[in-house]
């Protein structure tokens, strides 16, 4: 019978949640890591016991761990991004220059045909690339190199969160810089364009400009990558050429403030926000949590609330916490700031609360096991 | 043999205990100890301090017989009682947070 694995990154550690295809009970086993950041926990789809966890913690830098086992157990892997030619500085919060310097890294995207190729997005922005599996890690260097000296970072830091590759041609990539922008490369990652065309940010002097736009996530149905869906600092924002041009579907959103969105697993026009009140009051409107679900691809969107909190919560959902699997019905998950993982097993009709008081979630993502 | 003692976070991920030895030719230096701590000890590659630019974190502290170390130049002779594990290099994740 089929289940779901889900993989929760925390503020101190790593939560593995299952559950059969109903996705009514749960079993919570964690924390893993304990005590340190994971940012991101992704498993290969070409091997699905292979998973990637990204530790970090300000005492002791990063730690990449692995496990071939379907997360029963874990050995650290490489840990050295060492950042290639290209410009030395970005710009600081004050337009100062500042060294590319390695953080961590925000997101992994294993490769669909072979367990030992993944890409890796790092913070300060820049991207990754291994082929054994994560032992040595190597920058795509020209993505730097383009624009990269012009690039200042958001209030989470100068970080490349999302990536995303089509299906039918794993060369052609997208990822995602907060606060550059979208960029794309059809070559694999040899060369790189800022795809931010349609974008307009009030921070910055120009709000139509190349670079500089805060974007929070981006994400595409995998038989339409051709069209992508933003969350964007402010604005929610839809492609339909694969980023080359974007428009407002914001429509009658609450708030378009928000840092997570995902699409459905079998419905391309068919998208989920968590809309947030404000860049400065990060949690939802009028204190209700509200997952926003449009079948229209944007404009019309409609409110979820069957089974989250109508009143006194004041929580957040990061943009790398929300995920959504690919049983029918479709699942969609999300972890909050306050520790909670909710789960819908009916496309976002209602939820339940699988598990809360978790440090504050970070990321979440689910696998659908056969 | 030169001693080392490592914080919580750097035992559990190396799986081992508090303390750990560690061979080094010659002079006694922090570059030394922790060339042969990541030899040793792979997992911990980075993590004492940053493979790229080969500073310490700034979050770690190296003490020996209650002095301070932590600025020591990398290439600097740490004290000759660390030979032959007469006292202990201490390896200490500096209190933040509260």
């Amino acid at each position: 019978m089929s289940g779901v694995r889900l993989l929760v990154g925390t503020r101190k550690g790593a939560f593995v949640l299952t559950s059969d295809g109903k996705r009514q009970d749960w079993k919570v086993e964690g924390p893993l890591f304990g005590g340190w950041e994971v940012f991101h926990v992704k498993a290969s789809p070409a091997d699905p016991k292979r998973i990637f966890a990204s530790l970090s913690k300000g005492w002791f830098g990063q730690v990449i761990q692995r496990s071939d086992d379907g997360g029963k157990n874990w050995e650290p892997i490489g840990n050295e991004f060492t950042y290639g030619s290209g410009p030395g500085n970005h710009l600081w919060y004050d337009g100062s220059e500042r060294p590319f310097e390695f953080t961590r890294i925000w997101q992994f995207h294993p490769s669909r045909e072979d367990p030992d190729v993944v890409l890796a997005g790092a913070e300060d922005a820049a991207i990754f690339r291994s082929e054994d599996g994560g032992r040595n890690w190597n920058e795509l260097t020209s993505l730097r190199a383009s624009t990269g000296s012009g690039w200042q970072p958001g209030a989470g830091g100068l970080c490349l969160h999302t990536i995303l590759s089509n299906p039918a041609d794993p060369a052609q990539l997208r990822i995602a810089i907060s606060a550059a922008g979208v960029f794309g490369s059809e070559d694999s990652g040899k060369n790189w364009k800022p795809m931010n065309r349609g974008l307009s940010s009030e921070y910055i002097p120009d709000p139509d400009a190349e670079i500089g736009h805060c974007v929070h996530r981006i994400a595409n149905h995998p038989d339409r990558p051709e069209v992508l869906f933003m969350q964007k600092h402010w604005d929610v924002m839809r492609s339909d050429d694969g980023g080359a041009n974007w428009r407002e579907i914001s429509g009658n959103l609450p708030s378009d403030f928000g840092f997570a969105i995902g699409v459905h697993a079998h419905e391309p026009e068919t998208v989920y926000v968590v809309p947030i009140t404000s860049d400065s009051e990060h949690f939802p409107p009028e204190g209700r949590l509200r997952v926003y679900r449009s079948r229209t691809g944007g404009n019309e969107w409609e409110p979820l609330t069957s089974g989250l909190p109508q009143e006194n919560c004041y929580v957040n959902v990061l943009r790398g916490a929300m995920s959504l699997d690919d049983l029918d019905p479709c699942g969609v998950y999300f972890g909050t700031t306050a520790g909670q993982v909710y789960a819908s097993a009916d496309d976002g009709d209602s939820w339940t609360e699988i598990v809360r008081d978790l440090p504050a979630v970070l990321s979440v993502e689910v696998q659908t096991l056969s | 043999m030169i001693r080392v003692r490592l914080p919580e976070q750097l035992r559990t991920l190396a799986g081992v205990g508090k303390e750990v030895g560690v061979e080094v030719a010659g002079e006694i230096t922090l570059r030394g100890v922790i060339d042969a701590i990541e030899a040793s000890y792979p997992m911990l590659r980075g993590t004492i301090r940053d493979p790229a630019t080969g500073r310490r974190r700034p979050y770690i502290r190296f003490f020996v017989a209650e002095q301070d170390y932590s600025n020591l130049s990398p290439d600097d002779p740490l004290p000759t009682a660390l030979s032959g594990g007469r006292e202990v290099l201490m390896v200490v994740g500096a209190i933040a947070g509260g």
